[in-house]
């Protein structure tokens, strides 16, 4: 496609807060940059900002707009957009990698074949796609510290189910649209169940509620039913098994 | 520490309070009540912090008992009270004596009422919050038998009332235009502007569902979008053209376009409109929209200089604490409070 690069824009969310986007498609160079502008605002400190967050491609401010002006907002976020190419500049430092064990397949996962098949791929091929790709938070959302996790190659550009699939067990790893969602409960999807693991998104007694954030690496390693029986028998804190480290 | 105890509960009674900020990156709206104005009014009856937490009951309330002498305010959707039998005003504080039954009915208007007492429930903040979220798993629905505990209460008077913002039969609400507002061909725009919808019985605290005669309001150009940005207020309008209201406890992002954004301030006039109720939307620009709305912040913090003492008119005696009720009767319309 040879459309014109997209120009970012900066909108008002109601009265919440200023939007920046990056592109109007999920692109991964768009989600890059919406976690690396918002990180560098972030870094600045802006007095008039409540907390910030950020989507698959665009960076949220929130500010009260009946307290602060819209134009004069707009303008500054403006100016630091043109400070660089947030498209290609690197993500924030601190990072964590995630190594999660999951289940690929199988009674606990029983979507796998059905969403190899929409990907023109053998079962085999697939699971090696989903436990070798180096996957990125693209952002939370949906239910609190669920991560939709990006990009898988193009032959994962599967649709949706058209019927929803009533109850998909929190912990799944669910495909579509080249992304794989980490649920953080029970969830009834048109996503497709290829992977199961025991690794809670959402810890809220625990000093750490939200373990994931935007930017941190995730892999995947295969295990089978047994040991993830065996990881599920011993997980009051909600780790299932899952090894960090983080990025330098 | 002083407690009150739920006797009976109604079916969709939570402690509720301002919400909590600071989590939208990890996916978690900030909550909290669904009329926060009504939060404030019952705060400036006891005169204490808004952000102590309270009882929010959609519908109807319950029956609750104090294991020592308490304050407590009523606001919010009106709703029948008594304290063993005594009829109370809404919108008013009063002292409940330690061991009294404080019944609270269902409601006479509006949809959520709100029970405040001295001091503020004082339950384990979560997330830096007592307030509950039921979607995301934090707290849980009120039941019989619960104990909750309550704050140190500094005292002051009871007996108190304010008038409230008219907000309980719907009425004209105020939005702005919000990011994909010019998705939206202008006639679409126009023809949602000059729409009398209805609350729909399909509402709770993320949503409220309107319904209209004649078309939807989808838009071609604003089907495919990437998912984004939610906040409270947002009008979204789904595939089949239906506008909802996403409100207090909505997620933090979504897929489907929004054509407005509702004021802050007039949101609680969409949370309370019972179902059925005529609610009409008015895009407003965005400048226009931060001063509505900077006047309406401007009155919360008034609030507390606007509460008077009880009207108590000798005629009534026998009703002293009913004051304001009997009134609503004897007039043979709605309530003077209500009046949108």
């Amino acid at each position: 496609m040879d459309s014109a690069p997209f120009v970012p824009t900066i909108r008002s969310v109601g009265l919440n807060g200023l939007l920046v986007t990056f592109d109007e498609r999920a692109t991964d160079a768009a989600n890059r940059a919406a976690i690396a502008f918002r990180s560098a605002v972030d870094a600045q400190g802006w007095p008039e900002i409540g907390e910030s967050s950020s989507t698959l491609v665009s960076a949220f401010f929130r500010v009260d707009l009946s307290e602060y002006q819209f134009e004069p907002l707009r303008a500054r976020l403006a100016e630091v957009l043109t400070t660089q190419d947030w498209g290609a500049a690197p993500l924030p430092v601190g990072r964590t990698l995630w190594t999660i064990p999951a289940v690929f397949g199988g009674t606990r996962a029983p979507q796998l074949a059905e969403a190899a098949e929409a990907a023109g791929l053998t079962v085999a091929q697939a699971e090696a796609d989903l436990t070798s790709a180096r996957l990125r938070v693209l952002t939370l959302g949906f239910a609190p510290g669920q991560p939709y996790l990006g990009t898988l190659g193009e032959a994962w550009n599967i649709p949706r189910q058209v019927g929803l699939s009533p109850n998909i067990p929190a912990g799944a790893l669910v495909a579509a649209v080249r992304q794989i969602c980490l649920f953080t409960k029970d969830t009834p999807t048109g996503w497709r169940h290829v992977g199961q693991s025991a690794f809670a998104c959402f810890r809220p007694q625990s000093d750490v509620p939200f373990p994931l954030s935007p930017g941190d690496e995730v892999r995947f390693t295969a295990v089978t039913e047994q040991e993830l029986a065996r990881i599920e028998a011993h997980n009051a804190d909600g780790s299932g098994g899952a090894l960090r480290e983080v990025l330098k | 520490m002083n407690a009150l105890i739920v006797i009976q509960a109604g079916p969709t009674m939570a402690l509720q309070d301002l919400g909590r900020p600071g989590y939208l990156a990890a996916g978690l709206t900030r909550g909290g009540a669904a009329d926060v104005r009504a939060v404030h009014e019952g705060a400036a009856l006891l005169k204490q912090d808004p952000h102590l937490a309270v009882i929010e009951m959609a519908g109807t309330g319950g029956v609750f008992e104090a294991q020592a002498d308490i304050r407590i305010a009523l606001t919010g959707a009106v709703m029948v009270a008594h304290v063993d039998g005594t009829a109370l005003a809404w919108n008013a504080s009063h002292a409940v004596p330690k061991g009294a039954k404080l019944t609270i009915g269902p409601a006479r208007s509006g949809t959520y009422g709100y029970l405040h007492v001295g001091g503020g429930f004082a339950t384990e903040p979560l997330l830096g919050s007592r307030a509950t979220h039921l979607s995301c798993g934090l707290g849980a629905l009120l039941a019989k038998g619960d104990v909750l505990p309550i704050g140190v209460d500094k005292g002051g008077d009871v007996g108190l009332t304010l008038t409230p913002d008219a907000r309980l039969s719907g009425g004209t609400v105020r939005i702005v235009p919000s990011m994909q507002t010019e998705d939206f061909d202008p006639n679409i725009r126009a023809r949602f502007e000059s729409t009398a919808f209805r609350r729909d019985p399909r509402a709770n605290r993320q949503g409220v569902r309107m319904d209209s005669d004649g078309d939807g309001f989808s838009n071609p150009k604003a089907l495919s979008i990437v998912s984004e940005v939610i906040v409270p207020g947002d009008i979204q309008i789904t595939g089949d053209g239906t506008p909802f209201v996403l409100m207090a406890e909505c997620q933090t992002t979504g897929g489907y376009p929004r054509i407005g954004t509702v004021l802050p301030c007039d949101l609680p006039r969409v949370a309370q409109a019972p179902a059925g109720t005529g609610l009409q939307f008015q895009f407003v620009t965005i400048e226009d929209g931060a001063a509505i709305q900077s006047r309406a912040n401007a009155e919360l913090r008034k609030l507390p200089g606007t509460v008077t003492p009880l009207v108590r008119d000798p005629e009534t005696l026998k009703d002293l604490l009913s004051y304001q009720l009997v009134g609503g009767v004897i007039s043979a319309t709605e309530s003077p409070l209500d009046e949108g």
